[in-house]
């Protein structure tokens, strides 16, 4: 697992639209500032700021190409991610589904609910 | 019935995680299996294999509460938490940590049991976790059986 992954900056990084449609265009492939420029009518300043904040939350990566720098989705970062959220909806999941089953063994006897309440 | 009972997960802002699930019992029950110990041993156990031994908890606000987890395999840990406010049947805060053995900071959780029909509609929200302590979470081996395909982030891609 990638070590400079940061889930909180992950999310912040996603809640931007022009930052998740930069992403939707390198799912397709590694993409340079410019031709990442070029659909959103946006200059290649504002457009390098989206893949700092990208970049920093570990989500993209570049490398260097004479004077290019095509970047690319960092795989590892969007799937740490959805590894980490993936275990904790399993684990809830599990515990919710044992839950039913606790609640219904309880269910018969419905004054149980209310009279082991200990004010201690 | 398994359309109604689904687990929700959802990202709030990039700091916190809202959960949704809806029970076929009433807020009583489902709050008394929130607090009272000897049923929280029976569901609070996350993956397949792993148990409970140890669950002590003081339900009052500012009681504390020590649950320790044990798998023949990958091992053991505990969280240790206390209590802030709880309110009959509607509403558990509470803060803990994970033992790793370290502490990881700590997860400040508010659980709400709304009536819904005759069962309940459970939301709970609690603080996403820095990336320490969910690479920690993971080496627990509580990502046995994990699929990454659950966790599709629908809400932002």
């Amino acid at each position: 697992m990638q070590s400079s992954f940061d889930l909180n900056a992950s999310f912040a990084a996603l809640a931007d639209p022009t930052r998740r449609a930069i992403l939707a265009r390198l799912a397709m492939g590694e993409a340079t500032v410019n031709e990442l420029a070029k659909p959103f009518e946006m200059t290649q300043p504002a457009i390098s700021q989206h893949l700092k904040v990208l970049e920093e939350a570990g989500l993209i990566t570049q490398r260097v190409d004479g004077t290019k720098r095509p970047r690319r989705l960092a795989k590892a970062g969007i799937e740490a991610m959805d590894q980490w959220l993936g275990m904790l909806r399993k684990a809830l999941e599990k515990n919710y589904d044992r839950l039913d089953e606790v609640l219904a063994a309880m269910e018969p006897n419905k004054s149980g609910f209310t009279k082991k309440e200990k004010k201690r | 019935m398994n359309t109604v009972t689904k687990l929700t997960l959802k990202t709030e802002g990039d700091t916190h995680i809202i959960v949704t699930r809806r029970f076929a019992a009433p807020p009583e029950a489902v709050y008394r299996a929130h607090t009272d110990p000897k049923l929280i041993q029976k569901w609070l156990l996350g993956p397949e294999g792993w148990t409970m031994p140890v669950c002590i908890n003081d339900a009052r606000p500012g009681g504390k509460f020590r649950y320790e987890w044990s798998h023949p395999k990958q091992g053991s840990f505990h969280i240790t938490g206390e209590f802030i406010e709880l309110k009959p049947y509607s509403k558990i805060v509470h803060v803990e940590r994970m033992h790793l053995p370290d502490p990881t900071p700590d997860n400040h959780v508010e659980t709400r049991f709304a009536p819904d029909g005759e069962g309940t509609l459970m939301t709970m929200r609690m603080t996403l976790p820095d990336e320490q302590t969910r690479k920690m979470m993971l080496s627990t081996g509580m990502e046995h059986g994990m699929e990454a395909s659950y966790a599709r982030l629908e809400t932002v891609i």
